[in-house]
Parts: structure tokens; C-alpha cells; sequence
């Protein structure tokens, strides 16, 4: 069993000028198994979202709850969060020079499971789990992201999504800068997780090409730091049709 | 007698005068074996300015002494190691001293220990000096050569351990065509000092990789130079160090690019932890007028660790000609960088772990370049084991 469960989440970051909002009342449950899409323009808020659950230290929250299966996600420290069975795969991953990716893979799952995997099964895991998102054997031996082309960091990403196996899986536009091939391969990725029992996904995406590969279970149009409608996948088609406009007018009329 | 040049005539005097290495930078003072030449610094000269002259126990005032480090080395078969005088030292063509220092080593040391390995030697496993100090009140001058044949292959480890006030000037002779490895290890006890100038002369299309590391010692003070025996050569100088509280570890690079179609990359990495750390990184390029088609870059990084560290770190680049293929230079000095700690902690690991992980990533990228698998293995050990040493205890 695992529920996400966001309510009324308020998030500024610290700029020159003092505190700006950038959430404005984000609420959101992700109920065990369930998949949700998150659409919405650059600069509504979609990342902030997604890096304010997961900790990141440049997001002050000002008000609201997220709790993962009643747990307060809020007060556990970022490490916390993923052991918690929190999993955010990033829009831009960072680079680590130096550390390679199977020095990587094996430390975050030590962290997780509190004990070293089994030397012989990890390899053969980690070497299946690369075959499958299509990276060369010796990928394991780069430096995390340092190099990486912008397909091969997503899914370097959803190698981590398979590995790790968290409970409730964020993904920040994981599919931009994808071409077709790699958004097959990225998709089927993500659907070997959500395929076991009771794995959350929140997708979010500016575009709904990769909802034809990963289908939601409900749709949510961000705008400016709130959801400003729901719906089925049938609201996704709606988008493909006329854009964000009739939201982006909606908010500017307020 | 008066004489008048032409213009024309002129230039190519200077021309042929600079390939004699006349012109001087402006970077370093002029090089020579004679004392005179380097007088006592008082610390406010450019090229003492950042080290704690005081902490140097008398090493620049030049006494006598005939304290020896103990040597114990591996050598490989056809390699010889042998006592030669030090007029014999001087007439092999090694490069001229260009400190108070390593003019005081040359005169001071009573002759020069040379390795040798001669020409179209292939070395399949490393030579090995282990040069150990007996105790901080030793006085050691020290004078080496290391010769490597033309079209040979070798590589050349030197491990410094134990104490002493040591000065010494270490060169690097390589034959045309020549690959040559040498890493010189720092790895003393905090009371030593150490004044170390290795001074490099590249054959014609050899290559140097020069990979200096330190970690222990009070003061540690190297000088890497390159020079140019002859076009295509290529240098490779890479750093690694770690200071802890109250250490001081200085490197001064020079490459002097005195012949066309040369290369150098210079890499330096750097820890600083605890009160009173300090490091200084001088990276000077001198690319001189005949020296068209060159390529040069240096790069220095520091992670600060903690307040009350100073990393210094000065790039200079000097350039006399606009024929080059390629000058660069990069200089950072960061503490860590949240976005890999929040990366890392994102996939669960402590943000401790994360630290060990992300200052073993910023040396080993400098590590796994050295090239030579059984020394990557032991700065690898050694990196860890002053990470776990210093970093694991302190850090939260
Ligand atoms: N440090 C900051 N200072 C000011 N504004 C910021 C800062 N960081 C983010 N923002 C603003 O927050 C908004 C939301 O950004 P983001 O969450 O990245 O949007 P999205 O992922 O939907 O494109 C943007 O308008 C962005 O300019
Ligand atoms: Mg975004």
C-alpha cells in the first residue's frame, strides 16, 4: 500500500526581493497504483513541486501537508524521504565527477536496504537494468551524468526508477529532449514499475506525447502554482487540441 | 667595438637568443646554479609571498649539512642507480635551479643521485624510491636525476615518508620519443618541511605525465617546471593534495613553452579542512615567441571543507606569440556543492555518505588519469584512508 498525499502545499523561494509564492495551494492524492499526469506551461510551479516533496534546501514551505502512507514527509530529511519510498527522477540531474555509476547505484541501494546488496545478483540486475533502457555495459563505469547525452541522463534516471524501486515515483519531465526511440524505451521503463503492485506515479510533463505510451489514471493542468483543472485522460486529448490558453487567459483575467 | 644591427638582423638575434632561453619571464626569476643569484626572500617577493617563511626552520639559510633520507627502492632489471659528482649532474642538461631552495640543494648535497634507464628500455613494472626522513631535525639537500633514454618507457614513483627539512632538487631528464610516468608522493609527518623543485626537460615528441601528491608535512613546497628539449613534446601535470589544520601545501607550475608544437595540461586538486589550512596553486605558462602551435591548459580546483581554510590559487598565463592552437585556464575554489548532495541524498544515501562520495568523485576523476593501475590503487587507499582519517569524523 502507498498514498501520496499532498494538501494545500504553499512554496516560496528566496530571491532579492524577499520571499516570492510559487505554490500556491497544491492539493493532490496519489492513492495506491495510481498513475497521475501533471501538465502544465514553463514556470507554473510543476518542478517546484516535485523538488518541494522530494526536499530540496532551496524551497522554504510555507504551509500545507505531505505525508507518504500517513508518514509527515515534511519533517524527514531529504535521505529520509527516499527511504521512505519517496523517488524523484530529476528534470536536470546533476553531475557528479568522479563517481561512477555502479559506485552510485550500489551506495544508494546499500542506503536503502541498510545492508550491501548481494555482489553476484546486483551485477546481473544492474547489467539487465541497463540493457533494458538501452546503455552500454561500460556505462557503469562513467561518471554519474558527466558526459551523458541528455537521452542517456533520463534514462540513466529510469535505470535508478527500476533499480531502487521506491514505493511513490516522481518524474519531472523525464521525457523532454527524448526522441521517439528513447521515449519507447523510457516508457517502457516506467510501465515494468508501475506494473507491480501499488507503485504511485505523478508524471509531470509539458507535453502529451509520452501519454500515449504511459496512460494516466487522472490529469491535472497546472497554471501558475495551483491545479486549475482535472480530469481523465480524456483531459490530456483536450490539451493535445487547444493548448494551455484558455487557463493561461483564466488566470490573467483574475 | 660598436656594431649596427639591422632591424632585420636584429630580430633574428633576438630570435636565436630566445631559443637559448635568454629572454626571462616575467613570471619566475632568472635560473641559476649560483646562490648569489637567489638571495635570502624576506616574503614580500612574488615568488615567497604566500608561503610561511618562518615555518621553514632555517632551510633558506643555507648551512651545511650531511644528513642523508634513507633509500630503499625497487629497481627493474637494466635500471642503475648511481652516485655521479654534481658537475657531472650539470653537464647531463639538466635545467638550472631557479629558487633559493633548489640552488642551495644542488651546491649543498655533495652530488646527485642518477637513476637511469637507457635508451629503448620498455620498464614493465614501476621504479620504486622510497626516500624516508629520520626525524624533523635533519637537514637533508637533497640533488637527483632521473634519465629516461630515448623511446624509452618508464615509470618513475617516488614516496616520501617520515620526517626531516628537506630541500632538494629533483630533475627529469626524457629522451626523444620517451614515455615517461613520474608521481612524487608527499606523504610525511606533520612535522616535516619540504622544499621540492622537480624540474622536467622534454625530448623531442616525448611525453611526460608528472603527477605530485601531498598530503602530510607542516610545510610542503613543490615546483613542477617543464621545458623543452625540442618540438612535439607533451607534459601532463597533475596535483592532487589534502591539507588538514595548520598545514601548509604550496605547488608552483611552470610550463615554459620554448619550442613549437608543445603541449601541456596541467590539472590540481585540492581538499582544505581544519583551522588554518592553507594551499597555494601558482599555475604560470610562459608561451614564448618560436613557440607557434602550442597547446596549453591548467586547471586548479579546491573544495573547502570548512572555515578557517585559505586556498590560494593563481593562474598566469604570459603569451609572446599569436600562433597558438589552444591556451586556457580554469580556477575554483567551492565548498560542496548542494545540488550533487541534494542528487545524492535523493536516492536515500546520508548526507555524510554523500560527502565521502562526492570528495572521493572530485579525486578519483584526478586519480584514474595518472595512468599507472597499482599507483591509482594506492592514492585511491591513501585517499580514503585520509577521508575516513579526517572527513568522516568531522564532518556532521
Ligand atoms: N530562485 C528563484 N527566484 C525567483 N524565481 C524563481 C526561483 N526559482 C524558481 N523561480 C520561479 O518559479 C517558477 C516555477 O519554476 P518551476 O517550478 O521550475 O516551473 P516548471 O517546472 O513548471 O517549468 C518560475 O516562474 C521560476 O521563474
Ligand atoms: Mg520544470
Amino acid at each position: 500500500m502507498s498514498t501520496l498525499e499532498i494538501k494545500d502545499l504553499h512554496v516560496s523561494v528566496k530571491t532579492d526581493d524577499g520571499p516570492k509564492e510559487i505554490l500556491k495551494g497544491v492539493t493532490l492524492t496519489i492513492k495506491d497504483g495510481e498513475t497521475h499526469a501533471i501538465m502544465g506551461p514553463n514556470g507554473s510551479g510543476k518542478s517546484t513541486l516535485a523538488y518541494s516533496v522530494a526536499g530540496h534546501p532551496k524551497y522554504d514551505i510555507t504551509g500545507g501537508s505531505v505525508t507518504l502512507d500517513g508518514a509527515d514527509v515534511l519533517a524527514m530529511t531529504v535521505d529520509e524521504r527516499a527511504r521512505a519510498g519517496l523517488f524523484l527522477a530529476m528534470q536536470y540531474p546533476v553531475e557528479v565527477p568522479g563517481v561512477s555509476v555502479s559506485n552510485f547505484l550500489r551506495t544508494a541501494k546499500t542506503a536503502l536496504d541498510g545492508e550491501a546488496p548481494k555482489l553476484r545478483t546486483w551485477v546481473k540486475d544492474v547489467n539487465a537494468a541497463l540493457q533494458q533502457l538501452n546503455l552500454d555495459p561500460t556505462f557503469g563505469q562513467r561518471s554519474v551524468n558527466e558526459g551523458f547525452s541528455g537521452g542517456e541522463k533520463k534514462r540513466h534516471e529510469v535505470a535508478q526508477l527500476e533499480l531502487l524501486n521506491p514505493k511513490v515515483a516522481i518524474l519531472d519531465e523525464t521525457d523532454s529532449g527524448l526522441d521517439i526511440d528513447a521515449l519507447k524505451i523510457v516508457s517502457e521503463g516506467v510501465n515494468r514499475f508501475r506494473a507491480q503492485e501499488g507503485k504511485g506515479v505523478l508524471l509531470i510533463t509539458h507535453y502529451t506525447r509520452i501519454l500515449r505510451y504511459i496512460e494516466p489514471d487522472f490529469v491535472h493542468v497546472f497554471v501558475d502554482g495551483k491545479i486549475a483543472d482535472q480530469g481523465g485522460p480524456e483531459l490530456a486529448e483536450a490539451l493535445e487540441a487547444e493548448g494551455y490558453d484558455k487557463y493561461l487567459t483564466k488566470t490573467a483575467a483574475v | 667595438m660598436t656594431t649596427t644591427l639591422t632591424d632585420a638582423a636584429r630580430e633574428n638575434l633576438e630570435a636565436g637568443l630566445e631559443v637559448k632561453h635568454q629572454i626571462t619571464s616575467h613570471l619566475n626569476p632568472p635560473p641559476s646554479y649560483d646562490v648569489a643569484d637567489h638571495p635570502l626572500p624576506v616574503g614580500r617577493e612574488e615568488i615567497w609571498r604566500f608561503t610561511p617563511i618562518k615555518r621553514l626552520r632555517g632551510l633558506l639559510d643555507g648551512e651545511a649539512s650531511d644528513a642523508e633520507l634513507t633509500w630503499d627502492t625497487t629497481l627493474p632489471d637494466g635500471v642503475s642507480l648511481t652516485r655521479i659528482s654534481t658537475d657531472e649532474a650539470r653537464e647531463l642538461g639538466e635545467l638550472a635551479p631557479n629558487d633559493r631552495p633548489s640552488a642551495l640543494a644542488v651546491a649543498l648535497a655533495g652530488g646527485a643521485r642518477l637513476l637511469d634507464v637507457p635508451a629503448e628500455t620498455e620498464l614493465d613494472e614501476p621504479v620504486v624510491l622510497r626516500l624516508t626522513g629520520q626525524g624533523a631535525d635533519d637537514l637533508v639537500w637533497g640533488h637527483v636525476v632521473l634519465r629516461v633514454g630515448a623511446f624509452s618507457k618508464a615509470t618513475i614513483v617516488l614516496v616520501h615518508t617520515g620526517s626531516a627539512r628537506y630541500a632538494a632538487t629533483t630533475s627529469v631528464l626524457v629522451g626523444d620519443g620517451a614515455q615517461v610516468n613520474v608521481v612524487s608522493l608527499q606523504d610525511w609527518d606533520d612535522d616535516a618541511v619540504h622544499l621540492g623543485r622537480d624540474a622536467i626537460l622534454v625530448g623531442r615528441d616525448a611525453t611526460v605525465r608528472h603527477t605530485s601528491v601531498s598530503f602530510g608535512g607542516d610545510v610542503v613546497r613543490m615546483h613542477a617546471n617543464v621545458e623543452y628539449a625540442a618540438p612535439g613534446g607533451e607534459a601532463e601535470l597533475l596535483g592532487l593534495y589534502f591539507a588538514d589544520a595548520g598545514q601548509h601545501l604550496e605547488h608552483r607550475l611552470f610550463a615554459d613553452h620554448n619550442q613549437p608544437r608543445t603541449k601541456s595540461n596541467v590539472v590540481y586538486k585540492g581538499a582544505l579542512q581544519g583551522q588554518g589550512a592553507h594551499t597555494v596553486w601558482i599555475g604560470n605558462v610562459l608561451i614564448r615567441k618560436v613557440a607557434e602551435g602550442i597547446e596549453t591548459y591548467e586547471e586548479n580546483r579546491n573544495l573547502v571543507l570548512t572555515d578557517g581554510c585559505q586556498a590560494d590559487s593563481v593562474p598566469n598565463l604570459e603569451i609572446e606569440t599569436g600562433e597558438i592552437e589552444g591556451a586556457g585556464h580554469a580556477s575554483a575554489t567551492a565548498r560542496f556543492d548542494d545540488e550533487q548532495l541534494f542528487y545524492l541524498r535523493s536516492r536515500g544515501v546520508s548526507e555524510k555518505e554523500a560527502r565521502r562520495l562526492v570528495l572521493h568523485g572530485f579525486f578519483q576523476d584526478l586519480i584514474r588519469k595518472v595512468g599507472v593501475p597499482e599507483i591509482e590503487e594506492r592514492l585511491t587507499t591513501t585517499v580514503e584512508a585520509e577521508l575516513a582519517k579526517n572527513v568522516l569524523k568531522d564532518l556532521v
